[in-house]
């Protein structure tokens, strides 16, 4: 079986993380980058279900040169090789654009079954797993907390409100990973060396076949029109509890009609 | 005046308070009709799309929508903006609304805003990121703007809509009819309201210390109405489902009210809870970089405080 995982690097979560003032985009100098935490899951799913069903495990991401080290990590995890998708082109892509040129490149790259993480810490927009599978018109099989693959058929649980729905599909298709739908592995001193010897082959937009039309901050669907700090909330009157901390916060409650 | 589609959230035939905040909503941007996708249609829905102003309801109720993931209700929508074509598009922001919102926006060429906390002028929209950190003003630039709005953003105000009814009949592609909805599994939540639309939350984090103490947090919050909600510290150790986490990498929640227990406030835990409009916290460690957002704290012991503060609720009532 032919897996991809799509990873993606994101500032720090614990860093401060800011927009540039000039074209209004992430600023990705200004904190470190990290692999997004949702996507070590994705990674780890994959091997997983590379362990079950025998196959090969390829990265994908799109992002600046820097993201290399995001690459190595998911390497690093046990993934076989890795396509970066990298261009200047690309820079300020929304998520439109964004699923357009990894649905491009998914094209070129053929796969049997996609693996992301259900969101990104940094945009947040949830979205690019269904834009995926609406491109590349396979099954949408997201949002899944246990996943098992037959034979060219795949089943998951997909996280609802209500509980969950069993959700059922032919390969190809797509998937998204939640939280703690596994405990994703550390690399070992072993996978972190053989990582460096793994290939990385780099994409331009030419070799994807992306038009640079649709894509970068020109091609996008949306704008930041502008932006500003939040102003910091007022902190209020803390007390100390004396063993009446319970009915000073019911007074706090009734005071603003809570109660 | 122009139309705006606003697609309903349900629950078995229930519409959910969150398509009544949209419709509130829609009508300070136009005049807002319903889309109604799947079965369960009903007067008691009708007349509660009505009551919040909707002028027209599209109904379109045959079970194949329900049936499959998220592709016919894109598909349903898109069917919609190409024969009506409407000023905007409005759904929830809730993981199911924002993958409904992406396949439209690909489908109609359109762009699409997720998480919008308001919606203004000429559909400019009101996002917060990087956990509470940035305000952000947006707005689709190409095709027709669809937009997910975060749940509690709105208070849904009542006005009377006609509701007229229209009947539309969705030819589903195979595309959309990809992924199967093979069983549908309801896990017990008893009367709790659902965390993300709570008008209250109450959370629990590490220092509540085990899964059997989360009872007390659970009774503060049955004594409010409210939903339950957890750090990932305390769904890390077991002691409550990830389904209620809050934050990061959790549940995003924007309630009246915000309770934290045992809660230290990181970053990651802030990023789903910064919006909330009141916020009380209740810690031990007076330094707790939780107190920085509180509008009411309390430094103590969460196991004196809590229970005292249900008992005084009980009696207040
Ligand atoms: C990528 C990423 C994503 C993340 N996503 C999330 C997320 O979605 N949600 C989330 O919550 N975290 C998330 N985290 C984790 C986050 O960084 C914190 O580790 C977590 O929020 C800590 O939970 P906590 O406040 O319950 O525990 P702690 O930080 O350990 O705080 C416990 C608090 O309880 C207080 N306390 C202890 N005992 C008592 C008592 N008896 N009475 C009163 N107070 C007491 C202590 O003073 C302390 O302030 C994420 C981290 C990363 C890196």
């Amino acid at each position: 079986m032919n897996i991809v995982v799509c990873v993606k690097q994101v500032p720090d979560t614990a860093t401060e993380r800011k927009l540039r003032s000039d074209d209004k985009t992430l600023d990705r100098d200004a904190a470190d980058g990290v692999i997004n935490e949702l996507c070590e899951y994705a990674v780890e799913e994959a091997l997983r279900l590379k362990e079950a069903n025998g196959g090969e495990v390829t990265v994908l991401t799109m992002g600046p040169d820097k993201a290399t080290d995001t690459i190595r990590k998911a390497l690093a995890m046990g993934a076989d090789k890795a396509v970066h998708l990298v261009d200047p082109a690309l820079h300020g892509s929304d998520a439109l654009s964004t699923s357009y040129a990894l649905a491009q490149t998914l094209k070129k790259i053929g796969f049997d079954l996609v693996i992301l993480g259900s969101e990104s810490t940094d945009a947040r927009t949830g979205m690019l797993a269904a834009m995926l599978a609406e491109r590349l018109g396979v099954p949408q099989l997201t949002l899944a907390n246990k996943v098992e693959v037959g034979k060219g058929e795949i089943t998951v649980q997909r996280v609802t409100d209500y509980g969950f729905d069993k959700v059922a599909a032919t390969l190809p298709a797509v998937i998204s990973v939640v939280e703690k739908i596994n405990e994703p592995r550390y690399p070992s001193f072993k996978g972190i060396m053989a990582a460096k010897k793994k290939p990385v082959q780099t994409f331009g937009i030419a070799d994807a076949e992306i038009d640079a039309a649709l894509v970068g901050l020109a091609g996008a669907w949306s704008e930041v029109a502008d932006f500003a700090a939040a102003p910091p909330r007022a902190a209020g009157a803390v007390v100390k509890d004396e063993g009446d901390g319970g009915v000073k916060a019911a007074d706090f409650l009734t005071s603003k009609k809570f109660i | 005046m122009a139309e705006i589609l606003v697609l309903v959230e349900q629950i078995d035939g229930d519409v959910k308070k969150v398509t009544l905040e949209l419709l509130t909503l829609a009508r300070t941007l136009g005049e807002p009709s319903a889309v109604w996708a799947g079965p369960g249609y009903s007067d008691t829905a009708k007349a509660r799309l009505a009551e919040f102003g909707a002028a027209k309801v599209y109904v379109a109720d045959s079970a194949d929508i329900a049936d499959y993931v998220v592709a016919p209700k894109a598909e349903l929508l898109a069917s919609l903006v190409a024969a009506k074509s409407p000023a905007a598009v409005l759904l929830a922001a809730t993981a199911e609304g924002k993958e409904v919102a992406g396949r439209l926006a690909v489908k109609t060429d359109s762009g699409v805003i997720t998480d919008a906390v308001g919606v203004g002028e000429g559909f400019v929209a009101d996002q917060s990121i990087f956990g509470g950190g940035i305000n952000v003003h947006s707005r689709v630039t190409k095709g027709t703007p669809i937009i997910a709005v975060r749940p509690n953003s709105t208070a849904p105000v009542a006005e009377a809509g006609a509701a007229v009814e229209e009947k539309v009949e969705v030819a589903l592609s195979d595309a959309a009819r990809g992924a199967r909805v093979v069983e549908r599994v309801k896990q017990e939540k008893g009367a709790r309201p659902e965390l993300t639309e709570a008008a209250i939350v109450v959370s629990g984090g590490r220092g509540v210390g085990s899964g059997e103490n989360f009872a007390i947090i659970e009774k503060l919050a049955d004594s409010l109405g409210a939903a339950v909600g957890a750090s990932r510290a305390a769904t890390d150790a077991g002691w409550y489902p990830h389904a209620f986490q809050v934050g990061q990498t959790g549940k995003t929640v924007s309630p009246q009210l915000y309770i934290a227990a045992g809660i230290s406030g990181a970053i990651q835990h802030r990023a789903g809870m910064q919006t909330s409009k009141t916020i009380v916290v209740i810690n031990k460690d007076p330094e707790a970089p939780i107190f920085e957002i509180a509008d009411f704290g309390v430094v103590g012991d969460l196991h004196q405080v809590v229970p005292q503060l249900t008992e005084e609720i009980a009696k207040r009532k």
